[in-house]
């Protein structure tokens, strides 16, 4: 099949299959900072998925995607994150829901999921397009399997955000998609407010014990 | 030429060369530890001492205490003789089977967990258990890897398989990526290397593959010690046949030529390899035995994503 | 000069002005009139249609719910006033967070009717999205511990919503682009309608999933409805008027224009069983939770859950009359549920809890408050001659007509909830009063034209009104 040959193909393919296992990888982690530093690489794909797109594409407005997700993503909000974790003395071991094996297990049949989703409908498009979507929808479901397995309040934000870069994934994955540049940015705008509106002043202002691990008291429906 | 020749010369080869690799792999890591470090050539001085030693055995170890070793090195022999290393075209090319070769590596480390256990010490029955914790793991996680390799190639035989990634054009396929990250996880378990096991420790606790063998001496600590360095040679022979086998010589080309260029590229292979091990082993420290599993299971995970990519890409 | 960049415009200049002026009375003026101007604005499209553009659209669906939600965001604006002030007075809010709450309302209401007003997917998912940004910033404004809470479990919930319905809008794109050329036209609401029926079925089916999980999640539609109670009852209470009132009408409004699209093609599965079981499954579920509720801000949270399963449930059966409807209970449970919230907030403020049990005898010691929320309750109960009597008898005679079991359930749903809210009622408004300092009545004017309009609804529906629910409910499939 020739289509598997060419350059385009293979190092989109490559980078959303990578942007994929980094996934697993945040799922595998035991440490906060290893959290951090995993969703960095994944950022990091992401931006060179995007950049790919842009010049595959002849899109150059998806380098300012890339870029984006490049200086904001990949490394300021992690340093960000880092510091609040190491001033809000956070706890560092991540306590999951599920044993680790489980829900690696439960992230691939999401993946199979997705990709029975996505490739039945999608067979009038491209072959990129269609890995790409199955991708992406994976590393979606991926990022909503962590932030349901996590008790941390700082690993839900980074699976909300995975989450956020499977999506961003797709919509650079589609040909043409206008808006990507707008939607994107308009993503990491209410992110960036809401994780720094209320971790940073917000609870720096509350609470003496600085654990956030507190604000999963009320788990349930209260009367 | 035949094929014979070919066959002999690997089955020397891999006997010579084995603990030379083992050798680069400690230098290395004594290098990237700031110590000048053991000579090359140090593990062949290392058997031929344990060789002229006497054998001290327990009273309580029965003949199989014995005859282990040697069943578990001709095993391990075999299979390095049957992976193509230089060239494919082997006198036991048509049993040179991926799944054969599972299963050799499965006799091997079945005689070895009995004889842990035989003498009857804690410590052998601690070394035992763990490494069948880790075969049970690390072995489907190599099946994956088998299946996804058989899928793309639609064979099972490891000199079919090293010819298709020779001749066909492959391309940067992420499966395959996967595969071989998956099958060098799984190598690393099975080797008793960092980060599963320490090869260099001496604290029993933390042993697995040493506690099995803390009763051997002389010849049969010699016999087992070059089964491990054989069997480090070769997964690095597997690694390259499968992912890497350019350079290699076929049936087709078995003139002189293409035996130099085979011989050096195997070379160069395992040089390559044995520093990447080196240097890896330097740069991250031992798993707790409990997050062994989670380890394996990614190794199995990846084989399994690989599968699925094959299958999906495959599909399109 | 296009009057949707008015409707737009003064809410956006007013939330820039409000957060540079420090004086919280001023800014709770200046609200009030930002608010007032944006009604008159969305007026203007009543008398002279603008055109569609291809980013703002003003059709019959949406300019009655722009005014409407321009009107109710003007009243709140009034009751906000007044309750700020006397939260302020007593101390439960610093005045430098009235700043923050006061540009954030405008935003609100900006983003709020840049999703109605859109003509683009795109646009429509970021003004829904600045929406939750704003609501969840002021959820979180009392900065309680349980405040934060609320807007936490809002954020992740609302937060995971919007993003399945972005990946539904880009699988609806995927869609219309072999049929519309890439660029922004296949984004165009107004453009793909006529084109629809060409796209592929099975990702329009595929999209419209993500969408309704997505959009349905800012819904309240069981079972991702479990932000909403907690928002309601620990934010401020002209926020909880606003999110009832408004914001579940918007992000159905969403729901809505997407299943327009698919009821073009024919081959697409139907929308309807899908809205159908999410609108009931609320209405059962909220109908029963409504028991146990022990705070008054939830009982009416979950009181709203139940209108939207209604609501839902109603467009789900489609057709004229369930369409119309449909519309018809839009419009009522957002002015009665307004209204309802803004005596809750007067209760609370004086009695100084929000606990149903420590709340009772209000028409005994507050009575023109006391009987504000009786009339709020009765009206939002499905009693006659309120309006909501007429949608709900709508529903059900279009569901008995149509699938008799549904429609058995419905009602089961109904009275349910009704005996549950008569039960609080009871409790609430009569017996031994307990005291505690009178509102005025002028405070209370909102709620009562609120009221007032649900009540002249319920008994003569002006024409133009009918004819307008007519068209759209014809539009609507």
């Amino acid at each position: 099949m020739p289509v598997f040959a060419t350059l385009t193909y293979d190092t989109a393919h490559l980078l959303d299959a990578g942007m994929l296992v980094v996934s697993f990888a945040l799922l595998y982690q035991r440490r906060l900072f290893g959290v951090l530093k995993t969703y960095a690489v994944q950022a990091l794909l992401l931006s060179a998925a995007a950049a790919w797109q842009a010049h595959a594409q002849a899109a150059p407005q998806l380098y300012i995607t890339a870029a984006v997700a490049l200086i904001f993503k990949a490394i300021i909000i992690p340093l960000a994150l880092h510091r609040i974790i190491v001033q809000l003395n956070i706890h560092r071991a991540i306590e999951t829901a599920l044993g680790i094996g489980p829900t690696l297990m439960v992230g691939v049949a999401l993946v199979a999921l997705s990709i029975w989703l996505v490739l039945p409908v999608t067979a009038a498009s491209g072959a990129l397009t269609r890995e790409s979507l199955a991708s992406a929808l994976s590393v979606v479901l991926l990022g909503l399997l962590i932030m349901i397995t996590r008790r941390n309040a700082v690993s839900q934000v980074v699976g909300f955000m995975s989450l956020e870069n499977g999506l961003i994934l797709a919509a650079v994955g589609v040909k043409g998609m206008p808006l990507v540049v707008e939607l994107s940015i308009a993503f990491e705008v209410m992110i960036a407010f809401i994780i720094f509106g209320i971790f940073f002043f917000h609870i720096r202002e509350r609470f003496d014990t600085l654990d956030v691990h507190d604000i999963d008291r009320f788990r349930g429906e209260r009367p | 030429m035949s094929s014979v020749p070919f066959e002999l010369l690997q089955l020397i080869l891999v006997v010579v060369l084995a603990p030379l690799l083992t050798g680069i792999v400690r230098k290395v890591k004594a290098r990237l530890l700031g110590r000048r470090g053991p000579a090359l050539v140090q593990p062949y001085r290392d058997l031929l001492r344990l060789l002229r030693k006497e054998a001290v055995l327990a009273p309580s170890a029965s003949w199989l205490f014995r005859a282990i070793p040697y069943m578990m090195f001709t095993a391990i022999w075999l299979a390095a003789a049957i992976v193509p290393t230089y060239t494919t075209g082997l006198m036991t090319s048509r049993i040179a089977d991926l799944i054969a070769l599972v299963a050799l590596l499965g006799s091997a480390r079945f005689a070895l967990a009995l004889a842990g256990m035989d003498v009857g010490t804690s410590f052998g029955g601690i070394g035992s258990s763990r490494e069948m914790m880790i075969a049970s793991l690390a072995e489907p996680a190599m099946l994956t890897v088998t299946f996804t390799v058989a899928l793309l190639v639609h064979s099972t035989s490891l000199p079919q398989i090293s010819e298709f990634m020779l001749t066909q054009a492959v391309g940067i396929r992420v499966s395959l990526l996967l595969g071989l990250i998956s099958l060098t996880m799984v190598a690393l378990a099975e080797n008793a290397r960092i980060p599963i096991d320490n090869p260099a420790t001496h604290l029993e606790l933390t042993m697995v593959h040493e506690a099995m063998v803390l009763e051997y001496s002389g010849r049969h600590l010699a016999l087992i010690e070059a089964a491990s360095m054989v069997k480090l040679l070769l997964y690095l022979s597997l690694i390259a046949a499968i992912f890497l086998p350019w350079g290699m010589g076929t049936e087709q080309t078995l003139g002189w030529a293409a035996l130099g260029l085979g011989l050096g590229s195997y070379a160069v292979k395992l040089g390559t390899g044995a520093v990447l091990l080196g240097v890896f082993e330097t740069s991250i420290a031992k798993m707790r035995v409990f997050r062994v599993a989670e380890f394996l299971g990614g190794a199995f995970l990846l084989g399994i994503l690989a599968a699925i990519f094959l299958y999906v890409s495959q599909g399109l | 000069m296009n009057p949707v960049l008015f409707i737009l415009g003064f809410p956006g200049a007013a939330a820039v002005l409000l957060a540079l002026l420090p004086d919280y009375r001023l800014a709770a003026r200046l609200n009030v009139a930002a608010s007032l101007l944006t009604l008159l604005a969305s007026a203007v499209p009543f008398i002279h249609r603008p055109e569609t553009t291809p980013f703002l659209l003003i059709d019959d669906f949406n300019i009655y719910l722009v005014a409407l939600t321009a009107f109710v965001a003007f009243t709140t604006s009034l009751f906000s006033a007044r309750y700020v002030l006397h939260e302020v007075e007593i101390g439960r809010l610093l005045p430098r967070y009235l700043r923050f709450y006061h540009a954030m309302y405008q935003a609100f209401v900006l983003t709020m009717l840049a999703a109605l007003t859109a003509n683009n997917l795109g646009v429509l998912w970021v003004a829904i999205e600045g929406a939750t940004l704003t609501t969840v910033l002021m959820v979180g404004l009392y900065r309680t511990h349980a405040a934060l809470e609320a807007a936490w479990k809002y954020f992740i919930l609302c937060g995971v919503g919007i993003a399945l319905a972005l990946f539904g809008t880009i699988l609806m794109y995927l869609a219309a682009e072999p049929v519309m050329g890439e660029g922004l036209r296949a984004m165009t609401w107004s453009e793909l309608l006529p084109r629809v029926a060409a796209f592929n079925p099975a990702l329009l089916n595929l999209a419209f999933v993500f969408l309704l999980v997505g959009y349905g999640t800012k819904v309240g539609l069981a079972p991702l409805h479990a932000w909403l109670p907690d928002a309601h009852a620990e934010g401020p209470t002209p926020i909880s008027a606003v999110l009832s009132g408004l914001l579940l009408n918007v992000a159905l409004y969403s729901v809505l224009r997407f299943k327009m699209l698919l009821a073009a093609n024919p081959q697409a599965v139907a929308p309807g069983p899908l809205m159908v079981t999410m609108g009931l499954t609320s209405l059962l579920l909220a109908s029963f939770m409504l028991y146990r509720r022990r705070d008054i801000k939830r009982l009416f949270a979950y009181s709203s859950i139940e209108h939207m399963g209604i609501i839902t449930f109603a467009f789900g059966m489609g057709g004229a009359l369930a369409n119309f409807a449909g519309l018809l209970h839009m419009t009522m449970h957002s002015l009665t549920k307004s209204a309802i919230f803004y005596a809750v907030g007067y209760i609370s403020q004086i009695k100084g809890t929000q606990r149903i049990a420590e709340i009772s005898g209000l028409t005994a010691s507050q009575p023109v408050l006391g009987w504000a929320l009786v009339l709020g309750v009765v009206a939002i109960a499905g009693l006659p001659p309120f309006g909501v009597f007429m949608s709900e008898f709508l529903v059900l005679t279009t569901s008995f007509a149509r699938a008799p079991v549904l429609a058995v359930l419905v009602l089961a749903g109904l009275l349910i909830g009704f005996g549950a809210l008569v039960l609080r009622l009871q409790g609430l408004a009569f017996g031994e009063g307990t005291g505690g300092e009178k509102v005025s009545n002028a405070a209370l004017l909102p709620a009562f034209v609120h009221l007032a309009l649900v009540l002249a609804a319920g008994i003569y529906l002006p024409a133009p009104l009918v004819s307008w629910f007519q068209t759209v409910a014809k539009l609507l499939g």
